[in-house]
C-alpha cells in the first residue's frame, strides 16, 4: 500500500456516550461488536484446529504401519472426511474472517462492520453449522465416509447422517454469504476520507475479492448438497444415468464451488503475508498495484478451472486441454506474487521475529506446493497422481505451511495489539521452528508415496510404503504436539505475557504500514468513532 | 445517541441468537423426519415457529429504527449493498438448477444416447435401444410415461401475470416518490394479489401434473430439474409476495419517504429479480 499516516485524536473517543460491552456470558451472545466477534472466530477457529487436529493423528496413527492397527475402514474415512470439512469450514476460513472482523475496521478507520447485527448471525450461524456436522459422528452408520468432496453415488450410502451433512452444508453456506456481504458492504462503504481503494492494505483488498467469491460460489455448494438430498428422499435422478442424469454433473458442479473455494482459503493469506512482511524488511511492499491485479486475476481464473480436478473421469478432449492451458495460468500471478514478496525483502533491513519466521516459511514452502499444483495441470500428468498421496501432499503444502502458517504469524503479529501485552518470543520462535521441520517430515514424503502409487484414503496399504508412512506419522505427532504451543503463548499473552507494557506500534514503524497501529494497544471497544484523516506522506 | 450524522451501530442484538436456534432447529428436525424419527416434524414446526417469530421481531424493529431516523444515508448504502449481493447470491444458486438443465440436455442425454461412443465406448451395450431425446426420464424409464409440461397455457399466463406485477410494482414506486399514498398502495395490492395469483396458478398446474399427466419429481431427469426450477422458484415468489405484503402493510401506516424507503427498495428489487428469473424458467423449461 502507499504509506499513510492517521491524524487521529483519540480524545474524541472518550467524549462519545461509550457503551460497554454487557456483562458475563451475555456479552458474547449478544454482541455486534467487531471486535468481539472476531475474537469469538478467532477461538472457535483454534478450537476447531484442535479438533481436526486430533482427527489427523487418529488418521496418521492408523497408517504408522501397515495393517489395520486402531480403527474400521469406515471409521477411518470418516475421520478423513470429518477432518477435512472440520479444517476448511470450522477452522481455516472462519480464522480468516475473525482476522477480517478485527482488522477490517481498523485497517480503513472504520467505527465497525456495516452490518453488526448480521455479524452476530454470521458467527452463531457457523456454531449452528459445526454441531450439525459433529453430531453425524454419533449416529447410526457413522459419519459421511465420501470424503470432503461428498461425491455421489457414495456419498448417498452414507446412514442417518446425510441430511445432517446437507444441512450442515447449508448452515456454513449462509453464514459464509453473510459475513462475506458484512465484508464487502464494510470495504465499500465504511473507509475513512482519504481511504482511497488502491490506498487500502493489501489484507482488505484480498478480502474484498475474497468476499465476492464466497457469495458466488456458496450457493452453488448449497445446490449440489440439495440435489443431493432429493436424489436420495424424493425420487430426484439429478445423479443417477438410469434417469438421465449424471454423477459426473455433480462433480462439475462441486468443484464449480471447490476451486474457488481453496482460493477463498488461500487470498487472505496473501493478503495476511503482505502486511507483515514490508513491516519486518522495513520497506514499502513491491508492487503494490501488481499484488492487486494479480489476487483480482486468481479469483477470475478460479471460476473457469474447475475440470482439472476431473482429468480422469472421462472428459472430452478438448476440455481436457482447455482445463490444462487455463489452469497453468494460474502460475502467472502467483508468480507474480512469489516475486513481490521476495522484491519486498531485497535488501531490506530485515529481522526475524515470529511474524516474520512464519510469512517467509510461508513464501517458500507455499511456492512448493503451488509448483506440484503446476505439475499436476499437465492432464497425462495428473493420470498418474490422481488419487494419491501426491495430491495430497500438493495440497497440504497449499494449505498448512501456507495458510495455517500465515494464521500462525497473523496470531503472533497481531496479538500484542489485540491484548497490549507481548507474547514470548522465545517459546514463539521454538513453536515456529518445530513447525517448519516437522511440516515437512510429514508432508514431503507424501510426494514419494504418491509418486510411488500410494492411493489417498485408505487405512491400509502395500508394505513399501511402510518407511515413508512412517516418516510421515512421526513428523505429524510431532506436528500436532507443538501447535499445543501456539495455545499456550495465546493464553500466556492475553494472561500478561512477558510483562513488557507494548507501545501503540507494537513493530518498529508500524504505523507506516497500517492505520491499526496508531491506535492504543488493546484499542478501545470502539474505535473510530471519528474517522481518522489519511494523509499520504511517501511515494515509491 | 446516534444521530442523523453518524453511523447508527447498535449494540446488542437478540435476534440473531434466536434466529439461528430456531433455523437449526428446523433443519435438524427436518433431517431427523427424513431419517424417519418420530420427534422429527414438531422439532420442525416449533423450529419454523421460532424463526417466523425472529423476523417478526428482528423486521419490526428495523422499521421502527427506520421511522425514528436512525439510519443516516451511510446506512442506507450498507443496507442497499448487502440486499444487491444477495441477490447476487440467489442468481448464484439459480444458476446451478439451470446449469443443471443445459449439462444434461445437451451433455449427459446425448451420451447416453451413444453420442460420444467410439472405440472402448459403447453406451449401447449399457442401455440398449435409449435414444437420445428431451424431455426424457432416462434409459430407465424412471417414474414410468409422463406427459411434458406445455408452455402456452397457464404457463404463459403466468409469464403475463408475473409482467404485469413488475410494472405495478414500479407504478407504485413511482407513487411513492411522488408522494402520491393512494397510488402506492393500490400499486402493492395489485402486485401482491398477482403475486399470489401467480402462486395458486402454479399450485393448479402442479396438481393437473401428478394427477392427469403423471409427471412428478421421480419423473427422471425431466422431472427432477422441471420441479427443482419452478418449485425454488415458486418458493422464492411466494416469499417475495409476502414481503410485498408487510410492505403495503407499512404503506397503509404511513411508512417510508421519499428520500427513505429501503424496505420497498428492496422487496422491489426482490421482485423484479423473481420476475427475471421465470422468465429464463418460461424459455428454457417450458418453451425450449
Amino acid at each position: 500500500m502507499s504509506t499513510v499516516v492517521a491524524e487521529h485524536d483519540h480524545d474524541h473517543e472518550h467524549e462519545h456516550h461509550d457503551h460497554g460491552p454487557a456483562k458475563g456470558l451475555l456479552r458474547w451472545i449478544i454482541t455486534t461488536n467487531h471486535k468481539d466477534i472476531g475474537t469469538l472466530y478467532l477461538w472457535f477457529a483454534l478450537i476447531m484446529f484442535f479438533v481436526g487436529g486430533a482427527m489427523a493423528m487418529v488418521i496418521r496413527a492408523e497408517l504408522f504401519e501397515p495393517g489395520m492397527q486402531f480403527v474400521e475402514p469406515q471409521f477411518f474415512n470418516s475421520m478423513t472426511t470429518m477432518h477435512a470439512l472440520v479444517m476448511v469450514f470450522g477452522a481455516v476460513m472462519p480464522a480468516f474472517v475473525g482476522l477480517a472482523n478485527w482488522m477490517i475496521p481498523l485497517m480503513i478507520g472504520a467505527p465497525d462492520m456495516a452490518l453488526p447485527r448480521m455479524n452476530n448471525m454470521s458467527f452463531w450461524l457457523l456454531v449452528a453449522g459445526v454441531l450439525l456436522l459433529a453430531s453425524t459422528l454419533f449416529m447410526e452408520g457413522g459419519a459421511p465416509a465420501s470424503g470432503w468432496t461428498l461425491y455421489p453415488p457414495l456419498v448417498l450410502q452414507t446412514g442417518k447422517a446425510l441430511p445432517f451433512a446437507v444441512f450442515s452444508v447449508h448452515l456454513l453456506g449462509i453464514s459464509s454469504i453473510m459475513g462475506a456481504i458484512n465484508i464487502i458492504s464494510t470495504i465499500f462503504n465504511m473507509r475513512a476520507p482519504g481511504m482511497t481503494l488502491m490506498k487500502m492494505p493489501l489484507f482488505v483488498w484480498t478480502w474484498l475479492i475474497t468476499g465476492f467469491l464466497l457469495v458466488a460460489i456458496m450457493p452453488v455448494f448449497a445446490g449440489a448438497v440439495t440435489m443431493l438430498l432429493t436424489d436420495r428422499f424424493f425420487d430426484t435422478s439429478f445423479f443417477d444415468a438410469a434417469g438421465g442424469g449424471d454423477p459426473v454433473l455433480y462433480q462439475h458442479i462441486f468443484w464449480f464451488f471447490g476451486h474457488p473455494e481453496v482460493y477463498v482459503m488461500i487470498l487472505p493469506t496473501f493478503g495476511v503475508a503482505s502486511t507483515i512482511i514490508p513491516v519486518f524488511a522495513r520497506k514499502p511492499l513491491f508492487g503494490y498495484s501488481s499484488m492487486v491485479y494479480a489476487t483480482a486475476s486468481i479469483a477470475f481464473l478460479s471460476f473457469i478451472v474447475w475440470s482439472h480436478h476431473m482429468f480422469t473421469v472421462g472428459l472430452p478432449i478438448a476440455g481436457e486441454l482447455y482445463f490444462m492451458y487455463a489452469t497453468m495460468l494460474i502460475a502467472i500471478p502467483t508468480g507474480v506474487k512469489v516475486f513481490n514478496w521476495t522484491a519486498t525483502m531485497w535488501k531490506g533491513a530485515m529481522t526475524f521475529e515470529t511474524p516474520m519466521l512464519f510469512s517467509i516459511a510461508f513464501v517458500v514452502l507455499f511456492t512448493m506446493g503451488g509448483l506440484t499444483g503446476l505439475m499436476m495441470s499437465v492432464a497425462p500428468l495428473d493420470f498418474q497422481y490422481h488419487d494419491t498421496y501426491f495430491i495430497v501432499a500438493h495440497f497440504h503444502y497449499t494449505l498448512v505451511p501456507a495458510s495455517v502458517f500465515i494464521l500462525m504469524a497473523a496470531g503472533y503479529y497481531w496479538l500484542p495489539k489485540w491484548t497490549g501485552h507481548m507474547y514470548d518470543e522465545k517459546i514463539g520462535k521454538l513453536h515456529f521452528w518445530l513447525s517448519a521441520i516437522s511440516v515437512n517430515i510429514l508432508f514431503f514424503p507424501q510426494h514419494f508415496l504418491g509418486l510411488a502409487g500410494m492411493p489417498r484414503r485408505i487405512p491400509d496399504y502395500a508394505v513399501q510404503f511402510a518407511d515413508w508412512n512412517m516418516i510421515s506419522s512421526i513428523g505429524g505427532f510431532i506436528f500436532g504436539a507443538s501447535q499445543l504451543l501456539f495455545l499456550y503463548i495465546v493464553i500466556h499473552t492475553i494472561k500478561g505475557g512477558t510483562g513488557e507494557k507494548v507501545t501503540d506500534e507494537v513493530w518498529e514503524d508500524a504505523a507506516k504500514h497500517g492505520l491499526e497501529w496508531t491506535l492504543p494497544s488493546p484499542p478501545p471497544y470502539h474505535s473510530f468513532t471519528t474517522p481518522p484523516t489519511i494523509i499520504p506522506t511517501e511515494h515509491h | 445517541m446516534a444521530t442523523n450524522n453518524a453511523y447508527y451501530i447498535p449494540h446488542q442484538a437478540t435476534w440473531p441468537v434466536i434466529g439461528t436456534v430456531g433455523l437449526m432447529t428446523m433443519l435438524a428436525g427436518f433431517a431427523n423426519y427424513l431419517n424417519g424419527s418420530s420427534i422429527g416434524s414438531s422439532m420442525m414446526v416449533l423450529g419454523l415457529a421460532i424463526f417466523i417469530v425472529m423476523l417478526a421481531g428482528w423486521f419490526t424493529l428495523q422499521a421502527h429504527e427506520s421511522e425514528s431516523g436512525m439510519y443516516s444515508t451511510q446506512v442506507g448504502i450498507s443496507y442497499r449493498m448487502g440486499m444487491m449481493w444477495f441477490i447476487f447470491s440467489e442468481i448464484m444458486f439459480f444458476a446451478v438448477f439451470f446449469g443443471t438443465l443445459w449439462y444434461t440436455r445437451n451433455l449427459s442425454v446425448p451420451w447416453l444416447g451413444g453420442i460420444g461412443d467410439g472405440p472402448g465406448r459403447d453406451t449401447a451395450m449399457l442401455w440398449p435401444g435409449f435414444e437420445a431425446k428431451w424431455p426424457t426420464n432416462g434409459p430407465g424409464n424412471v417414474g414410468g410415461e409422463f406427459e411434458p409440461m406445455g408452455a402456452w397455457g397457464l404457463p404463459f399466463l403466468n409469464t403475463l401475470i408475473l409482467l404485469t406485477s413488475g410494472v405495478t410494482c414500479t407504478w407504485a414506486h413511482h407513487g411513492l416518490l411522488a408522494k402520491n399514498r393512494s397510488q402506492l398502495i393500490k400499486g402493492l395490492i395489485a402486485t401482491v394479489a398477482l403475486g399470489f395469483t401467480f402462486v395458486a396458478c402454479q399450485a393448479f398446474e402442479y396438481h393437473e401434473a401428478y394427477t392427469e399427466m403423471g409427471l412428478t419429481l421421480g419423473s427422471g431427469i425431466y422431472g427432477s430439474t422441471f420441479f427443482m426450477l419452478t418449485g425454488f422458484h415458486g418458493f422464492h415468489v411466494c416469499v417475495g409476495a409476502i414481503i410485498l405484503t408487510v410492505v403495503l402493510f407499512r404503506s397503509s401506516k404511513g411508512h417510508f419517504k421519499p428520500e427513505n424507503h429501503f424496505a420497498f427498495e428492496a422487496a422491489a428489487w426482490y421482485w423484479h429479480f423473481v420476475d427475471v428469473v421465470w422468465l429464463g424458467l418460461f424459455v428454457f423449461v417450458y418453451l425450449m
